[in-house]
């Protein structure tokens, strides 16, 4: 079975890609399903049950869905495998851009919009430097200036990425996403592999659920400003 | 500054990392290669359009247009619904120049917007950083004494963008595309934008060598092209291109387009029309 990441901020289009991609995959008699991670619940069950793709939802709560997702991941594949898949395609809204779902040897999707602002390419971190292609949506309502602007940017932030357009309304531009799924090498289990990146982990103890103010409830790995 | 010159100097300004930007060969020419239309018939035609050349794309709302400037914008390769084909320079496009971000293709369309708050001179900075060109000065007047030119509304580079008009927009959008996106092509979906002279918008995409596309609705626009296209049932039906007949029928065209803006104009700022008595008589027999 095949394994795929993608990531990118609320919104970006995620969804839209995904399930354009793989009505291009299934013409291939690909079978694919689909992991998302989220914080609370969306509507994305449905829009992929509606689709006829196999869905597992995995909400992470108060947690980094990143951290959420490593945690998880193997068992995913696990699933992925009974459900006797081909591909497995996990989406995971990015949230904290400081923690990036993509794993080494694994291939890793950005999805961004151009709606997001300029600065974003160089904002959003991890999880875009670190992919091995990055997709931009919803060129088609911004100026031609803004599409190249924001392409440029993104090049800036990861040169080695492939950058591609996509219409996440009417699925035009999808076809070379498409083809790099249907490249990338079968995955047997993810055990053992590596993230891309290590992700910040819970430092002190708001991390772990404190909400009350004061130094008495400090611990752990406290930074203070100076004054 | 002439555009000519402008142009050169961007050229001589270019660093290195310019070939990163600019991810795709010289366009000499473009070559269609009919696929099907809804029903599955053939479309029997295959389209070589040239550096300089105004295509137009007519018929109704859901006859295909936009399905074929689709085609174009991903390079088809009898991959998409239509099954048709497009060629550069009489070759496939290599697969990295069909996935290039910044494109061999550039668009216009109705529901495209700024949405960067900037205001105009920021703005054109901008894109020029992204072409890398170290001195936008010249570009960035250029490109404002341009756009102030097709739009009826003068405005300052000092104001925001937020703030232009429909009319002003579309001139800046159509101004920059033309002077400092380095696409070869250029897809213009609907344009006919009160407050923008569409002839010398086109006019001036023409004169940068830019092979252009145009679905419109507009006779004005739709007969200045070198040839139409007429679309039906998701394919083409027909391609006219026009005969001296024509071309007098659309000079017509365009002077009773241009007496109507001028009087939209004149109206608008506060004016009232006059008719010399030549124009009296011509207008009593005419609305007889
Ligand atoms: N105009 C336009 N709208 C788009 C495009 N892509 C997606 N959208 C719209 O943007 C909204 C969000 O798209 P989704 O695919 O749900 O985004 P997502 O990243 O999966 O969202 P979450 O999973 O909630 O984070 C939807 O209303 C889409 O129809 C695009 O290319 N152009
Ligand atoms: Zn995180
Ligand atoms: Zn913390």
């Amino acid at each position: 079975m095949k394994l795929v990441t993608v990531a990118g901020p609320p919104s970006s289009g995620k969804t839209s890609v995904i399930l354009h991609t793989i009505r291009e995959l299934k013409k291939a008699g690909i079978s694919v399903g689909v992991i998302k991670f989220d914080c609370i619940s969306s509507g994305d069950e449905d829009t992929y049950q509606a689709a006829g793709v196999p869905i597992h939802i995995g909400l992470a709560g108060n947690l980094c869905p990143d951290h959420y997702f490593v945690s998880n991941i193997e068992e995913c594949v696990s699933w992925g495998l009974k459900e006797n898949l081909d591909l497995l395609i996990t989406e995971s809204a990015g949230l904290c851009n400081r923690c990036s779902p993509h794993i080494r040897g694994i291939l890793g999707i950005c999805v961004i919009d151009t709606l997001s602002g300029i600065n974003t390419p160089k904002k959003i971190g991890p999880m875009l430097r670190l992919s091995d292609m990055i997709v931009i949506t919803k060129g088609d309502i911004v100026s031609q200036a803004e599409r190249e602007v924001f392409a440029f940017r993104v090049g800036r932030a990861n040169p080695s990425a492939k950058v591609i357009k996509i219409n996440g309304l009417t699925g035009q531009g999808v076809l070379p996403l498409a083809d790099e799924m249907k490249n990338t090498p079968d995955t047997i289990t993810v055990n053992d592999c590596s993230l891309r990146f290590a992700m910040p982990a819970a430092l002190c103890s708001y991390c772990l659920g404190e909400i009350r103010i004061g130094r008495d409830y400090q611990m752990g790995n406290v930074k203070r400003m100076e004054f | 500054m002439s555009i000519e010159n402008t142009h050169l100097q961007i050229q001589e300004g270019l660093s290195e990392d310019y070939n990163n930007v600019r991810l795709f060969p010289e366009v000499k020419n473009m070559t269609i290669i009919g696929g099907t239309n809804k029903s599955g018939d053939i479309e029997p035609y295959s389209i070589c359009c040239q550096s300089g050349d105004i295509i137009c794309l007519v018929g109704p709302t859901g006859s295909g247009k936009s399905r074929m400037l689709g085609d174009i914008e991903s390079l088809a390769q009898g991959d998409t619904p239509s099954g048709r084909k497009i060629l550069i320079n009489g070759e496939i496009p290599s697969s990295s120049l069909r996935t290039s971000a910044i494109g061999l293709i550039a668009q216009l369309s109705q529901q495209m917007n700024f949405v960067v708050d900037l205001t105009v001179r920021e703005f054109i900075a901008l894109h020029a950083e992204s072409r890398l060109i170290p001195d936008p000065e010249n570009i960035i007047d250029l490109i404002l004494k341009t756009a102030n030119n097709l739009s009826g509304e003068q405005f300052s580079p000092d104001v925001s963008l937020t703030q232009l008009s429909g009319g002003q927009s579309r001139a800046l959008m159509i101004a920059d595309t033309a002077l400092l996106c380095p696409s070869p092509v250029v897809l213009i979906d609907e344009i006919e934008n009160a407050g923008v002279n569409r002839k010398n918008a086109l006019e001036l995409l023409v004169k940068e060598g830019k092979i252009t596309f145009v679905a419109t609705h507009d006779p004005v626009l739709a007969l200045m092209g070198s040839r139409r296209l007429f679309f039906k049932n998701g394919g083409i039906a027909g391609i006219i291109i026009p005969d001296e007949e024509e071309r007098l029928a659309m000079r017509y065209i365009q002077k009773v387009d241009d007496q109507w803006t001028s009087w939209r104009d004149q109206i608008r700022n506060g004016g009232v029309l006059h008719l010399d008595d030549s124009k009296k008589k011509i207008y009593n027999r005419l609305i007889l």
